[in-house]
C-alpha cells in the first residue's frame, strides 16, 4: 500500500465527504487536500462542521458519502473493485496510530500522571518497553516545557499545562499528521499563548497539521492555508493574508468582521 | 480578652454603635441557646440506659452460652460457609453484572434489550423466591437437555443432579445480584465522558483496551461505593438460603437451637458474626475508596 514518494501523495484527501447526524446533514460534500508538511486552519462559525470533519479524518465519525484518505490509505475502509469494505476495529486503530489528535477539553486521563499519560499509548498500543518509553516521554515533556510536572495529575495542572501534556501525549505515537480541535477554546486568555507556542514549534518542525481554531492571529502567522467553512460546506480557501485581507465571499467577510469586533 | 488586643480594629467612632454605647468594649457575645438539643440528648440517654439495663440485668441473654458457642466448631464452619457463599455469589453477580452492563450499552438492539429484560425480571423477584424457585426447578423441568430448541437433544441429565443446594444458593443470590451490579456498572461507565473514549481511540487503542485502561479505572470510583454496599448486603442476604437448609451461619445456629432451645443466645452468636463480617468489609471498602481517590480529586474526565 505505502512505499510512495512523500511529495506525491497528499497527507489528507477528502472528496465529496458527506456526514449526517440523523436527518441533519452536517457535511455537505467537502473537498480538501492537505499536502505533507502543510498547516491548514479551519475557521468558521460554530456548527459549520469543522470539528466533525476533523473527527471524520481519523474515523472517530464514519462518513456517509464521498471518500477520505490519509497518506494514500482510505480512512475506515478497504477498497476492492467497486466496493468499500468497512474495516475491523483493530485495523481502524492501527491506522489511527499515525494520526495525533488534540481536543478542546484536553481529555487527559485523570487517573494517570502527566508522564503516565504520555507513556500509555506507546506502552499499550505499541507494546514497547517501559524504559525506552519513559525516556521519550520525559523528552517530550521537556519539549513542551513541563519536565518538572512529570509526576503531577491532570487536576493539579492548569488548563494550558494540561493541553501541552495532551499535545505531548499525541506526539508520543510519532504521528505524521496532527489534528487540533479548538485546542485553546477552553483556556483562560492568559494561557492561550503557551499552547500556541508549542503548536508554532511543531509547525516549524515540518509537522502536517489541520487546526480548527478561532485564533485568527495564529492562523495568520502559522497557516499555509485557511479554509472557511459554513453550514457544512467549504465556502472559501486561500493563503491567510488573502482570506483575512480580501475575503471573496460575503459570508466570510461578515464572519471575520464579527470576530474582529 | 488579651489575645484580641493586637488585631482589634481601629475604633470606628460613636456612629457605629446604634445602641448608644461609646465603643465595643464591655460588650458580651451570648451564643444562641438550643434547648431541643438537650431534650433530644436526654431521650437518647434514656433509651441507651434502657438497652444497657436489658443487656446487663436480664439473665435470659445467657451470655455464657453465647461465649460457649461463639468459637465452637459448627459455628465457625457456618461462618466459613457464609463467607464462601458470599464470595461465590459475588463472583457470579459481579462478572455476570459487568457482562450485562456491556450488553446493555451495545448498539445491537437484541443484546441491549435482553440485558434490560434480565434486569427487569430479576429486580422484580425477591431473592428468597428466586432461591426457592431454582431449588424446586426440577418440578418444572425434570430433565435438562442440551440440543436444538424444538429439535433433538444431544445431552440429557436429571435436573436434581445439577441443582444442588449450593447451586440454588449461589445462582439464586448471584443472579439477583447481577441485576443490581449491571445497573451500578452501567452508570459507572456512563459517568466517564465520551471525550475520554475519543482520546483513547485517537491514540490508536482498540475499543477493548480503551475500556480496560481508560474507562474502567475511572468508572471504578463511581462503581466501588455502591458495589461495596451490595457486597455487605450479600453477607446478610446469604441468610436467606436457610430456607433450603444450606448450612451457612444462620442455618447452623438454627440447627443448634432446635436441639437446645437456646434461641436468643444462638441468634446473638449469629448477630455478632454478621457484625464482624460487615465491619471488616466496611474497612476494606473505605481502604479501596481511599486508594482510588488518591490520584484525581476533581477529575476533568468524570465531571462533565
Amino acid at each position: 500500500m505505502s512505499g510512495h514518494v512523500a511529495s506525491g501523495v497528499p497527507m489528507v484527501r477528502a472528496e465529496g465527504v458527506v456526514k449526517r447526524f440523523g436527518a441533519q446533514e452536517v457535511l455537505k460534500g467537502i473537498d480538501l487536500v492537505v499536502a505533507p508538511g502543510e498547516v491548514v486552519c479551519l475557521i468558521g462559525p460554530s456548527g459549520s462542521g469543522k470539528s466533525t470533519l476533523l473527527r471524520c479524518i481519523n474515523h472517530l465519525e464514519h462518513i456517509d458519502g464521498g471518500a477520505l484518505s490519509v497518506d494514500g490509505e482510505l480512512v475506515g475502509y478497504r477498497q476492492q473493485g467497486r466496493f468499500l469494505y468497512e474495516l475491523k476495529p483493530a485495523e481502524v486503530c492501527r491506522r489511527r496510530r499515525e494520526i495525533g489528535m488534540v481536543f478542546q477539553h484536553f481529555e487527559l486521563f485523570p487517573h494517570l500522571t502527566a508522564l503516565e499519560n504520555i507513556m500509555m499509548a506507546p506502552q499499550i498500543v505499541l507494546g514497547r518497553k517501559v524504559q525506552d518509553v519513559r525516556d521519550e516521554a520525559t523528552a517530550l515533556l521537556d519539549r513542551v516545557g513541563l519536565r518538572e510536572r512529570a509526576g503531577f495529575y491532570p487536576s493539579q495542572l492548569s488548563g494550558g499545562q494540561q493541553q501541552r501534556v495532551a499535545i505531548a501525549r499525541a506526539l508520543a505515537m510519532k504521528p505524521k499528521l496532527m489534528l487540533f480541535d479548538e485546542p485553546t477554546s477552553a483556556l483562560d486568555p492568559e494561557l492561550v499563548g503557551e499552547v500556541l507556542n508549542v503548536m508554532r514549534d511543531l509547525a516549524a518542525g515540518g509537522m502536517t497539521m489541520v487546526v480548527v481554531t478561532h485564533e485568527m492571529g495564529f492562523a495568520r502567522d502559522v497557516a499555509d492555508r485557511v479554509v472557511f467553512m459554513d453550514q457544512g460546506r467549504m465556502v472559501e480557501e486561500g493563503p491567510p493574508n488573502e482570506i483575512f485581507a480580501r475575503p471573496k465571499t460575503e459570508r466570510a467577510r461578515s464572519f471575520l468582521d464579527r470576530l474582529v469586533g | 480578652m488579651q489575645a484580641g488586643e493586637n488585631n482589634r480594629l481601629p475604633d470606628p467612632g460613636p456612629a457605629a454603635y446604634p445602641s448608644g454605647q461609646a465603643s465595643g468594649q464591655g460588650l458580651t457575645v451570648v451564643p444562641l441557646r438550643h434547648p431541643w438539643r438537650w431534650v433530644g440528648a436526654a431521650v437518647i440517654a434514656y433509651v441507651l440506659l434502657l438497652i444497657a439495663d436489658l443487656l446487663i440485668t436480664n439473665p435470659r441473654w445467657q451470655w455464657p452460652t453465647v461465649w460457649e458457642y461463639l468459637f465452637s466448631g459448627p459455628v465457625l464452619m457456618g461462618v466459613l460457609a457464609t463467607i464462601t457463599l458470599t464470595i461465590l455469589a459475588e463472583v457470579v453477580g459481579i462478572s455476570f453484572g459487568i457482562l450485562l452492563a456491556i450488553m446493555r450499552l451495545s448498539p445491537n438492539p437484541l443484546l441491549s434489550w435482553s440485558s434490560a429484560m434480565f434486569t427487569w425480571t430479576f429486580r422484580g423477584i425477591p431473592p428468597l423466591v428466586m432461591i426457592l424457585f431454582i431449588y424446586f426447578f426440577s418440578a418444572l423441568v425434570p430433565v435438562l437437555s442440551i440440543g436444538i430448541p424444538f429439535g433433538p437433544s444431544l445431552e440429557v441429565v436429571r435436573t436434581n443432579t445439577v441443582i444442588t443446594q449450593t447451586f440454588a444458593a449461589v445462582i439464586g443470590l448471584g443472579l439477583a445480584q447481577a441485576a443490581y451490579v449491571a445497573e451500578i456498572v452501567r452508570s459507572g461507565i456512563l459517568s466517564v465522558s465520551q471525550g475520554q473514549t475519543s482520546a483513547a481511540l485517537a491514540l490508536g487503542m482498540t475499543p477493548l483496551k480503551t475500556m480496560r485502561h481508560v474507562v474502567f479505572p475511572q468508572a471504578m470510583r463511581v462503581i466501588v461505593p455502591p458495589l461495596g454496599n451490595e457486597v455487605i448486603s450479600m453477607v446478610k442476604a446469604t441468610s436467606l438460603v436457610s430456607v433450603i437448609a444450606y448450612m451457612e451461619l444462620l442455618t447452623t445456629v438454627q440447627v443448634i437451637y432446635a436441639r437446645t432451645f437456646e434461641q436468643i443466645p444462638m441468634l446473638m452468636v449469629a448477630v455478632i458474626w454478621y457484625g464482624v463480617l460487615t465491619t471488616v468489609l466496611t474497612l476494606v471498602q473505605s481502604w479501596i475508596e481511599k486508594r482510588l481517590n488518591k490520584s484525581a480529586k476533581n477529575s476533568p474526565g468524570v465531571r462533565r
